[in-house]
């Protein structure tokens, strides 16, 4: 490269996404501005259309509103088919995130105002419902998606989570020397510290990193007591037990973090993508029920 | 007069071995002679199971012998064969040691034996390796001592010493310390002569303890069990079981020379005609001592140099290859002529012919009319040319095409980014009808590498050539006569200072290969600032402004610079107005992109760790923004989904920064380590810079061993698999995505190729990483674009 590059990468004549942009700025918040433009279009149309009977889906305002929401609907599911075709020339699935973000919740607006508020316990209210469940429920991905990699980064400091199992086994390993050197009761619980130690565990423990009566944790208290050394020569050995307890202790809870992490990045798409098949059989028996059975 | 035989044959590699069952086959009265106890000494060096390619493809086979792609084994024994048919007249274990002229014609040839042989004529086929040198101390006759490692598998649990630090005894020591503690044994303290990727390993196994390094030694006396060496801080005795000395062979041409030959240099190649035949009327030299260095042309050589004697005047095998490119390009004129107007190239005036016609068999020839584009400017090299006839132009200004330098015939251009690595700098028009000669990377960077007059041609033009691109095109030479001659090419190993800070020197630095860091002080520590690839300059302000050094430059990577002596360019700066005018200019818009030099403490350490990260030497890098990455790893799916079903990236891997990650991804290196050594040379570089492997890799790993980044792996493509529809809706298939657990890899079945990321280079909308990547995180930048992505990087 030579000077006259550098000056035209300075102007920013490039052509490929060069520089890191989030899919909530992306494009200078293209996808928010037109959100906001289809939301106010939408809260004109609602005030425009004053009809007699009171508003409701079934006014000119409210089929507009309906249409667009239900092609909406099916459109932000397309997603789903969309992230994973690889081969499509167009824009950048970030771009596709930062519409599906915005656009899903311009939805929320859309689809109310279409509703004219009439709920009731009947089908059309359930597809209702479930659209904002599914909003509610892709809204917390959005904030786990802006809380946790950071986290998840600081928290693992160069290491993967393979890695960090790596080393707890090398610090069991350690310990399972030492326990030869001690008494069969020390023994037993540094056993324990070694096979009852669950890193993952159960959905609840992964989602919380929260761990009552983890074995290590026993065992760190077991040999924090100041009564279990017998003689001096044992206290040397005990020391270490206990030294080695407290680093396998902090890597456990690292792992612990990354795995809860890791579990937020990913749970709420176990609500969001099941739900949104509930809502598009909830949405075509609406549609299906409003031409028919009307 | 009657002569022993008609033609003496002497050394039985691939062409002394085909001349030898051409004579038989001919039933002329002959003698093939070789110094070792079997035929092929030095491909059966090899290291077992070698794969031998038949290349080059498009060259026909002419000799009596078969020869395809195969393996050590089978070559060796496909040809002891073929020379046992022919009934070839063997003399093993029978070392010539003087070639005479006969006094009544004819040669007489001096045995080891003691013998003497007469012949007609003789042909010397005996290579280049000369004899391997051996060591000059007591003991060095003792038993444990070798000189050559034919099965490193041979040897288990000893305790071996390896002496020397060449490419030979790298080789050894790594494949030796497998199964034994090995010790290197070195004169110096690192490993100059060695191929950069051979240094790497050695270094790296020394790093890991694999290998011992003795440094400073020198071998004083061998004992039996025991090596003495005198090292920096007295003496000291080495236990041993065996010593592998590998010290270099002593060339042959002392040998050449005695027999009446003349050699311009003690490293050319000697004279030889079209027949094979040396300034010695009768006597015929071929093979790689003729300066052809791959078997396939060997063997036809053999064949070609018999026909010539018995008077059968034969095309060479690769004259319709070359005559078809003079038809194709509608050159008149015969091959000979060709020849002779590349020899007439300053570039190529000291090779043979031999030579030449090995050149031109890859080579392409190019007729273009005035207005035409021969390189533009931004795409990456992959040839230089040269100017047979005509005339061309180079745009020293992208704004101002109407501006140009203009070359005529016998000139040479596109060296600059062969040499560099990176794009091509500026775009080059033909302004006369002209015919260039294009000759290939792989060649130009062998032959660079190894002539040191096609070297020294290149770097006589260097400095007239920087100075007209970045500053003034009108200089002539007697202008620049002074600061030429001020000029000289320096080395820097990574890390080495070319300018300290605070320094009074005000030598301006071109930037040819490589690249430099521009450092400061920061927290008491000296940390990067802004990084500058090869083909830029560093170091005028301190001249124009005659002021003491403002940053320290540091070489990033292995470094090769064009220094020129303030002094001189002051003088010149001082006589025209207009060069001093430009350089100026310049100047002042650097200082205005300086500006954009990182200065918050967060970013001054991203970049620095970028650039000790070893990115400095890429082209383009992978580089995921953690804060952004919700490790949905669509990435490596979208990868392994455009790419047969194998991942060519593992995002989880790899140095991390604070929230900056650089995965486990090629980063299209300047000069491809994966390139070094493709025996099908299957490694290409595209003209948008992807360096990428094609069809006709064999599977031999190479690549993947020469990688310092891991980023090539031996995979086996895995079966097609249903697709995504049928995946999202019946569930069939494991989905996108490589799938590695232990029954799918089972089911790949195919043979292993290297497969590594070519940037999607197939993929009109680029690479599928990135655009596959659902929350911005994933980039891929060239290091210069660095500075950018960090400052903009959220904080």
């Amino acid at each position: 490269m030579s000077l006259g590059d550098r000056a035209d990468a300075a102007a920013g004549s490039v052509t490929r996404a060069d520089r890191h942009e989030s899919f909530l700025v992306y494009a200078r918040f293209r996808f928010l501005k037109i959100a906001m433009a289809a939301m106010a279009a939408a809260v004109l149309l609602y005030a425009a259309d004053k009809p007699d009977g009171g508003r409701f889906g079934g006014t000119w305002a409210g089929w507009t509103l309906g249409i667009v929401a239900a092609l909406l609907i099916v459109w932000l599911t397309w997603f789903g088919y969309r992230k994973r075709s690889y081969r499509k020339p167009e824009a950048n699935l970030v771009a596709w995130l930062s519409a599906h973000v915005y656009l899903g919740l311009a939805l929320l607006v859309i689809a109310t105002l279409h509703t004219g508020f009439y709920f009731g316990w009947n089908i059309h209210t359930l597809a209702y419902v479930l659209m904002c469940l599914v909003i509610a429920s892709g809204a917390f991905g959005v904030f786990c998606y802006v809380r946790y990699p950071r986290r998840m980064t600081e928290n693992r400091r160069e290491l993967t989570l393979r890695q960090m199992l790596g080393r707890i086994a090398s610090f069991d390993e350690e310990l399972h020397k030492a326990a030869l050197g001690v008494a069969d009761q020390p023994a037993a619980v540094i056993r324990d510290a070694i096979e009852k130690t669950v890193v993952g565990g159960s959905l609840r423990q992964q989602l919380l990193g929260h761990y009552p009566g983890c074995a290590t944790a026993v065992a760190l208290t077991y040999f924090g007591r100041a009564d279990i050394a017998a003689s001096v020569a044992q206290a040397a050995e005990i020391r270490k037990i206990r030294m080695l307890l407290e680093e396998k202790a902090l890597l456990l809870a690292r792992a612990r973090r990354d795995i809860s992490f890791k579990a937020m990045l990913e749970v709420w798409l176990y609500i969001h993508v099941p739900l949104t098949f509930a809502l598009l059989a909830a949405l075509l028996a609406h549609i299906v029920a409003v031409l028919y059975l009307w | 007069m009657t002569f022993d035989c008609r033609i003496a044959i002497v050394g039985a590699g691939p062409a002394g071995i085909s001349a030898g069952v051409r004579a038989a086959r001919r039933g002329v009265s002959h003698v093939l002679i070789e110094r070792s106890p079997h035929l092929n000494d030095t491909i059966f060096k090899f290291q077992k199971k070698k794969h031998v390619m038949a290349t080059p493809e498009i060259l026909p086979l002419r000799s009596d012998l078969a020869f395809a792609e195969s393996s050590r084994e089978e070559l060796i024994a496909n040809w002891e064969t073929g020379a046992a048919d022919a009934t070839v007249n063997l003399r093993l274990e029978t070392e010539v040691t003087a070639i005479a002229r006969g006094e009544a014609g004819g040669f007489a040839l001096r045995l080891g034996t003691g013998d003497t042989l007469t012949a007609e004529t003789v042909v010397l086929a005996i290579g280049v390796q000369g004899n391997l040198n051996k060591l000059k101390v007591p003991g060095a006759e003792l038993p444990l001592v070798q000189y050559q490692l034919d099965d490193p598998e041979e040897y288990q649990g000893e305790e071996i010493a390896v002496i020397g630090a060449g490419d030979a005894g790298i080789e050894n020591a790594l494949a030796l310390a497998a199964n034994n503690v090995v010790t290197m044994v070195n004169t110096g303290s690192d490993f100059p002569r060695a191929k950069p990727a051979n240094a790497d390993l050695i270094e790296a196994a020394i790093k890991r303890g694999d290998i011992q390094h003795v440094t400073d030694a020198k071998v004083t006396t061998i004992e039996p069990g025991c090596l003495v060496l005198d090292v920096k801080d007295g003496q000291t005795r080495l236990k041993c079981d065996r010593i592998i000395a590998r010290i270099g062979a002593a060339p042959p041409s002392r040998f050449i020379e005695s027999c009446g030959i003349h050699l311009s240099s003690p490293t050319a190649y000697p004279e030889v005609s079209d027949t094979y035949e040396s300034q010695v009327p009768g006597l015929y030299i071929i093979g790689s001592l003729a300066g052809c260095r791959v078997i396939k042309p060997c063997l036809n050589q053999g064949y070609e140099v018999v026909e010539y004697i018995l008077g059968n005047r034969l095309l060479p095998a690769d004259e319709p290859l070359i005559q078809a490119k003079l038809d194709e390009t509608k050159v008149p004129g015969s091959v000979a002529d060709l020849l002779a107007a590349v020899r007439r190239l300053p570039l190529f005036q000291s090779l043979t012919p031999l030579e030449i016609r090995e050149i031109l068999i890859h080579a392409q020839l190019h007729r273009k009319s005035p207005g035409e584009v021969v390189i533009r400017r931004g795409e990456y090299a992959n040839s230089v040319f040269s100017i047979l006839e005509g005339e061309v132009g180079m745009q020293p200004k992208p704004d101002k095409p109407k501006e140009l330098i203009r070359m005529a015939a016998g000139d040479f251009f596109g060296e600059l980014a062969l040499l560099s690595g990176r794009r091509r700098t500026r775009t080059i028009v033909a302004t006369a009808p002209s015919l260039l000669l294009e000759v290939d990377r792989n060649t130009m960077v062998r032959l660079v590498r190894s002539v040191p007059e096609i070297r020294q041609a290149i770097d006589a033009v260097a400095v007239g050539r920087y100075l007209r691109v970045f500053f003034a095109p009108g200089l002539d030479d007697a202008q620049l006569a002074d600061v030429v001659r001020s000029a000289a090419v320096v080395e820097f190993k990574p890390g080495d200072m070319l300018i300290e800070e605070g320094a009074r020197d005000d030598s301006i630095y071109f930037i040819r290969r490589g690249s430099v860091t521009i450092s400061g002080r920061f927290d008491g520590r000296e940390v990067v600032r802004d990084y500058i690839p090869a083909g830029n300059y560093v170091g005028e302000m301190a001249l124009l402004m005659q002021t003491p050094r403002s940053a320290t430059v540091r070489a990033a990577v292995a470094t090769e610079a064009i220094r020129i002596d303030g002094a001189a360019f002051r003088m010149l700066l001082d006589r025209t107005p207009e060069l001093r005018r430009q350089v100026e200019k310049n100047l002042q818009e650097r200082l205005g992109l300086r500006q954009r030099l990182l200065s918050g403490a967060a970013e001054i350490r991203k970049i620095d760790f970028l650039v000790r990260q070893g990115v400095s030497e890429a082209t383009d890098v992978l580089l995921i923004d953690e804060s952004l990455c919700v490790r949905c790893d669509n990435c490596e799916k979208a990868c392994a989904e455009t790419h047969q079903g194998v991942s060519r990236l593992n995002r989880e891997a790899g140095p991390t920064y604070a929230t900056l990650h650089v995965p486990t991804s090629c980063r299209h290196c300047e000069h491809p380590y994966c390139m070094q050594d493709c025996p099908p040379d299957a490694i290409h570089r595209a003209p948008d810079g992807e360096v990428y492997i094609a069809d006709n890799c064999i599977g031999c790993g190479n690549c993947e061993r020469n990688c310092p980044y891991g980023v090539i792996q031996m995979a086996a493509l895995p079966p097609a698999k249903p697709g995504i529809l049928a995946w999202l809706l019946w569930g069939q298939g494991n989905g996108p995505g490589e799938d590695r657990s232990p029954a799918a890899l089972a089911a790949r079945t195919g043979a292993k190729h290297a497969v590594k990321c070519d940037m999607c280079k197939d993929i009109a909308s680029g690479p599928a990483c990135v655009r596959a990547c659902p929350t911005g995180a994933a980039i891929r930048a060239a290091p210069e674009k660095f500075i950018d992505v960090i400052r903009e990087a959220r904080e």
